[in-house]
């Protein structure tokens, strides 16, 4: 005799509840074995082979990829490429930080907006969500370049030698990536600002008058969901980020997106190009893990 | 809540990934089930026998057993927590039991799908279809069962009369109230013509002084279709109010079952004495045909079968006397004196013993006061 | 919420909003500005626009772009739709719900940087074994449903708990059979999650440029990646003009599907 169990509302058998489970997550499931999983294990076995004398993949079982990306290279050892992830970190970290500046307030501000006008206010932070990144960036490069304003206002305050551009420069690429990611941070701020409960916020400015105190106290602890978020969504693709640093930052400033596209496109080094690739993606997939931790055990706090 | 389209995607992103950053909490353990009473009335329209069921390693139901004669109106009565919503999505057939029947009319059901049960529950939180107006809730199940068209107006229309929804008909679920909700969740079940309605805590989400109007029309109604009802409720004036009987469950198991009247004035066990209403509980030992206890010797109206354990009266059976009783008399010294406007209740030493009793003026604090505790209403406890 | 805000809330929103929009607005201005060289302001032209639209290779690449996001948002939405269902409704093994769950998350949590290299070496291989998947329009449709399929899902999971156990239970008891309770209950209830699934991928798959740029082929430019190749050789006004009637088409599209949908609710 079969076991049946309840299901939903409907009396049926573990097996025939396993099979429709696996026709309907088949072909979905397939897909994502073939055009996902096995891309990316192919792409850690390509990190373990050798680069050919014409740029093409020769499979011997190697680490050099790693030691070269840690700066062991034929002419001794040089910090480059590590200089290289961590600047890409560090400027992942400051968009994040000052996106989020921002994006408080904004959230804030969209929130008190009356609601029959909030959705248009809404939508202007989602028209450049949509907007294709490279036409956004572009943008910057143009308001930017040394006949706009903020150029010729720069250098007349010497910052900058009279008639070049504001970029390529580091700055450049802070305020690009800003720019980009800012809306990342701002909508799921927003969903949670939304929500807040007031009389929390108002007892809390009864109790201590100090703002921070208030923010910290009342505001941030409510709208931790959407900050988890909004920084998952601004600094995993920050991490990656490759068109903003390539137009905006030059040879010179280069991230770990740039470097990865310049060992698939001009150097044809693909091991070392998915050397590089499986480190950014460790790291991104530790600095998510450690945002897990942190929210399991300041829940339980 | 007007949403946009882009206000859904973020929120569906801000739960996706919540869920990633935040793992689910750890589902708490339930305490074990203990003790278990049997009953067999004589003509059963619906009968459940030796229902057991475990959630993992949790025991929900331990060995449940009763019956529910037709046209009556049965309360499982308990706290949260005491497998009383899981028995009702048992005898529903949204849950399975690991062991045990449950047979209605005579015909072992146990083995039926939900759907093929003449029996339909109303939802805790009604479960109304929210893109479905009144009208198509009702007609939902009749619809199912491909009844012809002017049938389904027929008796959706005469289910809306009867609970009075006919002008709501065309609104939607977000659209009404509370009570409303429940009118329709009602009617969407009795459109049916269910053999047994099964009500799983009602009016939890309706405030007080609605709740008490629900309860006495709902009453009202079972009397008049003569249909079996059972409910499931922790609010013991709910069960009170409308139940022909009571039963009592805690931790998985049946504590007692009986008339309000009797489990209310007899109650079997220490829990359901505190869980209906307040009682005053005496410890006390079996000694030479009556009981000693801190209060003196007492003669309970029944002799226990146990030589040590606990005696129990309710406060507004105790008797406020100005001499001595001949039985059962307890001398004391009133503590404390709360005024309730059509009664006070009284603190007194030695016990504390709470009392009910009609305001008089002499009753202050201080003053010494002879009790009597009548045989008929000092109660001998199980345990 | 109350409704006025301290100026030191108002002020940082306002210099967010103007981060976000100045730059696009100096590129409109431009874009309409005589000149070819320079951004000196010689009168208003519509010149460049009237160009664009006698350039077969932007014309082409637009014409890539929408078939690119519509053939793989049709895809993905099917695809990720049945897999939401079949995952959130469906009793797994634990593992393979635990494997299932962290393949969706890995397109959502992944710089899209490294998907694309992926692609690039799986397709590769694919070619050196097969003879098919050379780089071109099939490739970026596979990539972009790839990672749509796991934005369609999450969504639409997302729906599907908040339509919950009970309404389901409430179909079944009142004797709805499978095809009944998906017609008449489990669809219209998750359409709205369906249709914003299928709104994030269409978004995503105009937003992209990095996966669409490395698993590209020469016959199969997209807008984004036409306009990138002329940033990178010297920008013509006509990119001016491009970018402007992108981000224009971006606000239609926006303001349009929230027009809708607030209809709709109405």
């Amino acid at each position: 005799m079969t076991r049946l169990v309840i299901w939903y509302g409907e009396l049926t058998t573990p097996r025939r509840l396993a099979m429709r489970g696996a026709s309907l997550a088949a072909a979905p499931g397939l897909w994502l074995l073939v055009f996902l999983v096995m891309p990316l294990t192919a792409m850690v076995a390509v990190a373990f082979a050798t680069r050919g004398t014409y740029g093409e993949v020769v499979w011997t079982l190697s680490t050099g990829n790693f030691r070269r990306l840690a700066g062991f290279g034929v002419l001794g050892w040089s910090a480059d490429y590590l200089l290289i992830l961590g600047r890409s970190c560090w400027v992942a970290l400051v968009t994040t930080v000052l996106s989020l500046l921002l994006a408080y307030p904004l959230a804030f501000f969209i929130a008190a907006r009356p609601r029959r006008t909030r959705y248009l206010w809404l939508a202007a932070v989602i028209i450049p969500f949509c907007t294709n990144l490279v036409v956004r960036t572009y943008a910057w490069m143009l308001l930017l370049s040394s006949q706009f304003p903020l150029a010729r206002l720069a250098a007349a305050a010497g910052l900058i030698d009279p008639g070049s551009a504001l970029y390529p420069s580091p700055a450049a690429v802070y305020v690009g990536m800003v720019g980009s990611f800012l809306p990342f941070a701002v909508l799921p701020l927003y969903t949670s600002v939304e929500r807040l409960n007031w009389s929390v916020v108002e007892a809390a400015q009864d109790l201590y008058a100090s703002r921070l105190r208030v923010f910290l106290q009342a505001i941030l602890p409510q709208t931790l969901p959407g900050l988890t978020v909004a920084v998952i969504l601004t600094f995993i693709p920050a991490m990656g980020a490759f068109v903003v640093p390539d137009l905006l930052g030059g040879a010179r400033y280069m991230l770990v997106g740039n470097l990865i596209q310049q060992q698939f496109g001009s150097s044809r080094d693909w091991p070392f190009g998915s050397a590089v690739s499986l480190g950014l993606m460790l790291l991104t997939l530790a600095g998510l893990f450690t945002m897990r931790r942190r929210a399991a055990t300041g829940e339980t706090a | 809540m007007e949403k946009s389209a882009s206000q859904s995607i973020t929120a569906a992103l801000v739960h996706a990934l919540g869920n990633l950053v935040s793992p689910r909490p750890a589902e708490t353990a339930r305490r074990e089930p203990s003790s278990l009473v049997r009953l067999a009335p004589d003509a059963p329209d619906l009968a459940v026998a030796g229902i057991s069921k475990s959630f993992g390693p949790v025991r929900v139901l331990h060995d449940i057993t009763f019956a529910a004669a037709s046209g009556e109106f049965v309360t499982l009565l308990g706290p949260s927590g005491c497998g009383k919503t899981t028995l009702l999505r048992i005898i529903a057939g949204l849950e399975r039991a690991d062991q045990g029947e449950v047979t209605l009319c005579g015909r072992t059901i146990t083995a039926l799908p939900a759907n093929q049960r003449p029996i339909n529950p109303v939802f805790q939180n009604y479960a109304l279809f929210p893109h479905l107006n009144v009208r198509e809730n009702v007609a939902f199940g009749l619809r199912s069962r491909r009844f012809p068209c002017d049938q389904v107006d027929l008796r959706v229309g005469q289910a809306l009369a009867m609970l009075q929804m006919e002008p709501l008909a065309s609104r939607y679920p977000h659209q009404l109230s509370g009570g409303q909700k429940q009118r329709v969740a009602l009617a969407r079940a009795l459109v049916n013509e269910p053999e047994l309605l099964l009500l799983d805590e009602p009016m939890s989400a309706l405030d007080a002084k609605l709740r008490a109007e629900v309860q006495l029309e709902l009453r009202r109604l079972q009397r008049r279709l003569g249909k079996t009802f059972i409910l499931v409720t922790h609010d013991q004036d709910e069960a009170m109010t409308v139940s022909d009987r009571i039963i009592v469950m805690r931790d998985g198991a049946i504590e007692q079952v009986g008339t309000p009247a009797e489990v209310y004035e007899r109650p079997a066990s220490r829990f359901v004495a505190g869980f209906l209403g307040s009682a005053n509980l005496i410890g006390a030992v079996r000694h030479n045909g009556c009981m000693q206890t801190p209060l003196g010797r007492l003669v309970p109206g029944q002799m226990p079968d146990w030589t040590e354990g606990t005696l129990a009266i309710r406060p507004e059976r105790i008797l406020v006397r100005r001499q001595r009783p001949a039985a059962n008399a307890v001398g004391g010294v009133v503590r404390e004196v709360v005024y309730r406007g059509d009664h006070v209740d009284l603190f007194v030493e030695p016990g504390p013993l709470r009392v009910r009793t009609a305001p008089t003026a002499d009753l202050h604090v201080g003053r010494h006061v002879w009790l009597e505790l009548r045989p008929e209403h000092l109660v001998a406890l199980r345990d | 919420m109350s409704g006025r805000l301290p100026r030191w809330v108002t002020l940082p929103a306002m210099a967010a909003l103007a981060l976000l929009y100045v730059p696009m607005l100096a590129v409109a201005v431009v874009s309409v500005n005589a000149s070819r060289h320079g951004f000196a302001w010689r009168g208003f032209t519509l010149a460049w626009y009237a160009r664009l639209l006698g350039d077969r290779s932007v014309l082409e690449a637009a014409w890539n772009t929408v078939v690119l996001a519509t053939a793989s948002t049709a895809v993905a939405t099917v695809l990720g739709t049945a897999l939401a269902v079949g995952m959130s409704r469906y009793p797994w093994p634990r593992w393979l719900r635990a494997a299932l769950d962290f393949t969706v998350y890995l397109p959502v949590v992944t710089p899209d940087i490294i998907f694309a290299v992926a692609l690039v070496i799986a397709f590769g291989i694919l070619r050196a074994v097969s003879g098919v998947f050379n780089m071109g329009m099939t490739t970026m449709i596979i990539a972009h449903i790839t990672f749509q399929i796991a934005f369609v899902a999450l969504v639409v999971q997302s729906r599907l708990a908040t339509i919950g156990r009970a309404v389901e239970e409430a179909a079944r008891d009142l004797y709805a059979d499978s095809g009944t309770l998906l017609r008449r209950v489990m669809l219209p209830l998750m359409m709205p999650g369906i249709a914003a699934g299928a709104m994030l991928a269409f978004t995503l798959s105009l937003d992209d440029f990095v996966i669409s740029f490395f698993t590209a082929g020469p016959e199969s430019t997209t807008l984004p990646i036409l306009i990138y190749a002329s940033v990178r050789r010297g920008v013509t006004p006509e990119i001016h003009a491009l970018s402007t009637l992108i981000f224009l088409a971006t606000v239609l599209l926006v303001l349009g599907l929230e027009r809708l949908t607030t209809l709709a609710k109405e």
